[in-house]
């Protein structure tokens, strides 16, 4: 028993080690957004400001203060149109791959078609690319749409992503045959089918699917970086580094505010989140 | 209607490279010294992750399923990275990479010389940590759902016949979890190419030349309009990934039939 307990120590102290590792930029990050500015140039000025010797460390600030945060959402209107270009993106993208991703999911979890095997292993493919490589085809079309430079140009292809067409076909073809047959002996017809029982059971999975991809867009860089010229279209994820130069003081306040939706939502959909992880993972 | 709408975005991918590209851009890509570099930075950089990322990240799931409690908690802590966006670190990063940042004042204790980490060789294994430190947390949760399902009677039944801690790993866990390999394997790779992410936002354009990817390149190219050279790119990247994976979903379809 003795050993037993002394192995749980072991496993325990080594996981708690990696755990520390895993959330310490997080801390820090939100220890250092307490900083007035003079405390932030103090400890980092070697980093910041080019002054000092080497940066320090303060997991507690002496003085913390949350002035930081008044100024960034007082002062700084342009962080407000990135934070507003991010949130309509994202949510763009969002609710549009639940427009599209479902029925297409639904259509290869329940229906036969010819081409289908062909067809799903495209999708497999497009998944992989990574999107430098369908930037190019990306771009032809939305230029010959006259769209680039739009935020249409980064929403439009986002929703057709694949991922979530895979984790919600997992979902679908997980319900059990039985009760779509029995529905079809009662007389429903497919799309009854479809919105009485296939979308009511596949919530869990719409939620993954929503959750994974804000995450995914929220984070965007390479489509706003590549079809969006237009610095007043900048997402916080291309505005934010900018700023790490020209206002420092402001920076770990604005890091907080922008990973704050993301993490938000990571907290209270963290089951969905491993859900939807645990889906991708049965391809 | 949603097959369709990417049936047509997909012609467009062909259309642009069986069009008007011939061979000879095959050829200018494969002899550019920038793509080489690039593909082979590419290449090394997954050859060193993915390995080290699977095998990490299967260890600390074995352990997340023996530990007793917390579980919950850990699982919270190593998903975490997932949900912070690139931009937001970055300053962090930089706290700790830059030439008089906190990795620079430790190695100064130690009597080494500081560099700018990023830099110099080292910006490889920075952009490695990196992608271990972000996607630690998503291999762990696929690793845990495959150990979750062999059944515990097998263990049971092997530790009566006096086989250790790790004879069971060896001869049960491991070959089970075959399937969750390959699965792990090629979303790790999937997920790899976003460490791009990272490294533009920490080095720009122009990195270090240890970390000079794909898609560094391709987005130059894109820069520069160059679409002759990133279609053929893009080609053979394709081809490359379809080969790969044709063979495997053949194998997998057959595999679902029989079950």
């Amino acid at each position: 028993m003795r050993n037993h307990s002394f192995r749980q120590w072991v496993i325990r102290g080594i996981l708690l080690a990696v755990f520390s590792i895993m959330v310490f930029p997080l801390l820090m990050l939100f220890a250092n957004s307490l900083m007035g500015k003079q405390e932030l140039l103090e400890t980092f000025g070697a980093v910041l400001a080019d002054s000092g010797e080497y940066a320090g460390m303060r997991i507690f600030p002496a003085y913390p203060t949350l002035r930081a945060y008044v100024r960034l959402l007082l002062d700084s209107p342009e962080y407000f149109t990135a934070f507003w270009n991010s949130m309509i993106q994202t949510v763009g993208v969002v609710f549009g791959q639940l427009l599209a991703a479902v029925p297409a999911a639904w259509a290869f979890a329940q229906f036969h078609f010819p081409g289908k095997r062909i067809l799903w292993l495209v999708y497999m493919i497009l998944m992989i690319l990574p999107f430098q490589v369908t930037m190019v085809s990306g771009y032809l079309v939305l230029n010959a749409a006259g769209l680039m430079d739009t935020r249409a140009a980064v929403i439009l292809p986002g929703i057709f992503s694949t991922l979530p067409v895979f984790i919600l076909r997992k979902t679908f073809a997980g319900i059990p045959g039985e009760i779509l047959e029995a529905a079809r002996i009662d007389g429903a017809g497919d799309l009854r089918i479809f919105f009485g029982i296939g979308i009511p059971l596949g919530v869990p999975g719409i939620f993954s699917v929503m959750i994974l991809s804000f995450l995914e867009y929220w984070n965007a860089i390479e489509q706003p970086m590549t079809y969006l010229k237009t610095k007043s279209l900048w997402p916080l994820s291309l505005y934010l580094p900018q700023m790490v130069n020209s206002e420092a003081a402001a920076a770990f306040a604005a890091s907080i505010v922008t990973l704050l939706p993301a993490v938000l939502l990571f907290f209270w959909g963290q089951d969905y989140l491993e859900q939807g992880i645990v889906a991708s993972g049965r391809l | 209607m949603i097959p369709f709408l990417d049936v047509v975005r997909r012609s467009f991918l062909q259309a642009v490279g069986n069009g008007f590209v011939g061979l000879e851009n095959y050829r200018t890509v494969l002899e550019n010294k920038a793509f080489r570099l690039a593909a082979g930075n590419t290449v090394r950089f997954m050859l060193t992750c993915l390995p080290l990322l699977m095998i990490l990240s299967l260890f600390l799931a074995v352990l997340v399923r023996k530990a007793v409690r917390f579980q919950r908690w850990m699982k919270t802590g190593f998903l975490l990275p997932m949900a912070i966006p690139a931009a937001s670190v970055v300053i962090f990063f930089k706290l700790v990479f830059d030439e008089k940042g906190w990795l620079g004042r430790l190695t100064g204790a130690l009597g080494m010389e500081a560099v700018d980490w990023l830099a110099s060789d080292w910006a490889f294994l920075v952009l490695v940590a990196c992608y271990i430190w972000k996607n630690l947390g998503y291999d762990i949760i696929l690793w845990l759902a495959g150990l979750g399902a062999i059944l515990g009677e097998q263990y049971e039944a092997a530790r009566v016949q006096g086989a250790g801690e790790w004879a069971c790993f060896w001869y049960i866990t491991l070959p089970q979890l075959k399937e969750t390999v390959f699965v792990t394997g090629l979303l790790s790779f999937v997920n790899a190419f976003r460490v791009f992410r990272e490294a533009y936002l920490l080095a720009g354009d122009y990195p270090h030349e240890s970390i000079y990817m794909l898609q560094h390149l391709f987005n130059n190219w894109f820069v520069n309009l160059d679409i002759q050279k990133m279609t053929a790119a893009a080609v053979m990247l394709v081809i490359v990934t379809g080969a790969a994976i044709v063979p495997l979903s053949i194998r997998k379809g057959e595999m679902d039939e029989k079950s």
